[in-house]
């Protein structure tokens, strides 16, 4: 589905003779633009907008007090809200290499000649269907420290399992870990539609000239997928950086703060009725989330002609 | 030799599977499936004592049905906000590839903002309040709706583009105006891509927690997501029913992906096959 996207390039057509601008205007109307505009504008423009002010001020929603940019100040000064935007960072490149990884590794091997391909790769896909709740829930069961299915399987093998969500160095991996097995289904399926649309001709020709199957997978398979890896990279990336949920139904940031993140942040900001400051972090997010997308999608969508 | 060999990564792959995608699954069902005090010693184990119609009508009937309730409100914001938003964003989408003008930069542009950028979460509380629309089912219908108008914009500018003109031409001169141009010729073409569209917003909006943490508050008017995320500070020695609330909650999903499996896959293929 996401595929579609990048690859399906919109075939430029020459305008018929006699199609002129002017009945242009009247078959195509500007005002389909107005529904989704005014939906656009009053629940998505205006709140993006109104938050540049809003973070810099003292705010209850009844009344607000212009204090500069304290907010921000306060927000990178006390370390429990820092951690949140050291651990987005780490939180969202770990996640999105993750996916890039092994969802290539496992799309190459569901395109090969394969015994159970359609059951593999549905079950693959499955994990994106369940709510994040749901396997937050049931991960935050099976690593239980002490009762957990995983712990006591390494513990039959005489290894102690550590303390997963639990433990202040692991959780944020861990939750980074149960997110790449949530959202593996996807980069997997846009891979898989990367490698099919890459013509059999060339591993022919390849393997006419001897390239053994390391050599076709660097040569064409990783080269030709590149569409898909922006695709993968953008959407896991704009997924991780933004994340919340997954993190709220495990470890609720902790322990300590440990592994919050600025989506927790702005959530625990915002109950606490601090919603300047909650704000703030949202700009944060915001201006984290744009300093690294418009680099990334521009140096990975090079060689794409915008239309 | 290479059939041997595909042979045994299969196995090694399937193996692998199985441990690692479906004993979670697993584990849900069995502990839905188990008595409360079974159910918190958290094993992977088979039920001794099956408990699943027991556990089932408990949890339908828990706090006067409020899982049932919570399933109403999810399907009603499900179904209207994709309803919308698919109808809108296909509007969009068709302009934005039929029509040449000047704005179609700036078009694009807000959809590619759209995608990227976080929604301000308090500042949109307060254009709730100001419309009278927080904590309100309209108000969060209006707001998955608007979240998702982006993706969904992209995939409908991409489709249209493989639909001929001359068809807009022909129906023209047959006499169509726009909006029957729109509804009665360009939207049914669109099907597969509505399709996949449908799928793929209905997942997300049914399984959608931040939006009605934040917007639609409380433990009344509650999704299922939301219950579900309540369940796991109520029912702290009652795993068994925790799980059975999950397992119902994966069932629409699940049914969605059996039944339309198949046009999720076609429709991204053949988009790759294209390019």
């Amino acid at each position: 589905m996401v595929a579609t996207m990048t690859e399906v390039r919109p075939a430029r057509r020459r305008r018929t003779a006699g199609s002129t601008s002017a009945t242009q205007r009247s078959v195509y109307p500007s005002w389909f633009y107005l529904p989704a505009g005014v939906l656009y504008l009053v629940f998505f423009a205006v709140p993006t907008f109104a938050s540049f002010w809003f973070s810099l001020t003292r705010w209850t929603l009844f009344d607000t007090e212009f204090i500069g940019l304290d907010n921000f100040v306060q927000f990178f000064s006390e370390p429990q809200l820092s951690q949140g935007f050291v651990n987005t960072l780490i939180y969202g490149f770990v996640t999105s290499a993750a996916k890039v990884v092994l969802g290539l590794a496992l799309a190459v091997l569901l395109t090969s000649q394969l015994v159970g391909r359609g059951y593999l790769r549905s079950v693959v896909f499955f994990p994106v269907l369940v709510s994040t709740i749901g396997v937050g829930i049931t991960f935050k069961a099976l690593l239980d420290p002490f009762d957990g299915v995983v712990n006591t399987m390494l513990a039959t093998f005489g290894i102690e399992g550590p303390g997963w969500f639990t433990d202040p160095n692991q959780a944020l991996l861990t939750i980074a870990a149960v997110d790449v097995w949530k959202g593996l289904g996807i980069a997997t399926l846009i891979y898989i539609a990367g490698i099919v649309a890459i013509p059999q001709e060339y591993y022919e020709a390849a393997r006419v000239d001897g390239a053994g199957r390391w050599q076709q997978f660097r040569s064409i398979t990783l080269p030709l997928v590149q569409p898909a890896t922006a695709t993968v990279v953008i959407l896991s990336l704009i997924g991780g950086l933004r994340s919340f949920d997954l993190i709220w139904a495990t470890t609720g940031g902790g322990p300590g703060f440990t592994s919050d993140v600025i989506g927790s942040v702005i959530y625990k900001q915002y109950q606490a009725g601090f919603y300047g400051l909650s704000t703030a972090g949202n700009v944060i997010l915001f201006l984290v989330v744009t300093a690294i997308m418009v680099p990334v999608s521009l140096l990975l969508n090079r060689k794409e002609v915008d239309r | 030799m290479r059939r041997a060999g595909s042979w045994a990564t299969g196995i090694v792959a399937i193996a692998v599977s199985v441990v690692v995608f479906l004993v979670p699954f697993g584990f849900i069902f069995v502990t839905a499936s188990k008595d409360a005090s079974e159910a918190s010693r958290l094993e992977f184990s088979w039920p001794t004592q099956w408990a699943f119609v027991e556990n089932l009508t408990e949890v339908l009937t828990t706090r006067d049905g409020i899982v049932v309730r919570a399933f109403l409100n999810s399907t009603v914001l499900t179904v209207v906000s994709v309803t919308v938003m698919v109808v809108l964003a296909a509007m969009v989408g068709y302009l934005l590839q039929r029509r040449r003008s000047r704005f179609n930069p700036v078009v694009n542009f807000f959809v590619l903002a759209g995608l990227i950028v976080p929604p301000a979460v308090v500042p949109t509380i307060w254009v709730l309040q100001q419309t009278g629309l927080f904590k309100t089912m309209p108000g969060l219908i209006l707001i998955e709706a608007t979240f998702g108008l982006s993706f969904c914009v992209l995939l409908f500018r991409a489709f249209v583009a493989t639909i001929p003109r001359e068809l807009d031409e022909a129906a023209i001169i047959d006499g169509a105006g726009p909006l029957r141009l729109f509804f009665a010729v360009i939207l049914p073409l669109l099907r597969p891509v509505i399709i996949t569209i449908v799928v793929v917003q209905a997942v997300n909006v049914f399984n959608d927690f931040t939006n009605p943490l934040y917007f639609l508050p409380g433990d009344e008017n509650a999704t299922v997501q939301l219950t579900l995320y309540n369940f796991q500070s109520q029912m702290v020695s009652q795993f068994n029913l925790l799980f059975m609330d999950i397992l119902l909650i994966t069932v629409p999903p699940l049914v969605m992906y059996i039944f339309f499996n198949r046009q999720i896959v076609a429709g991204m293929t053949s988009g790759a096959v294209k390019g």
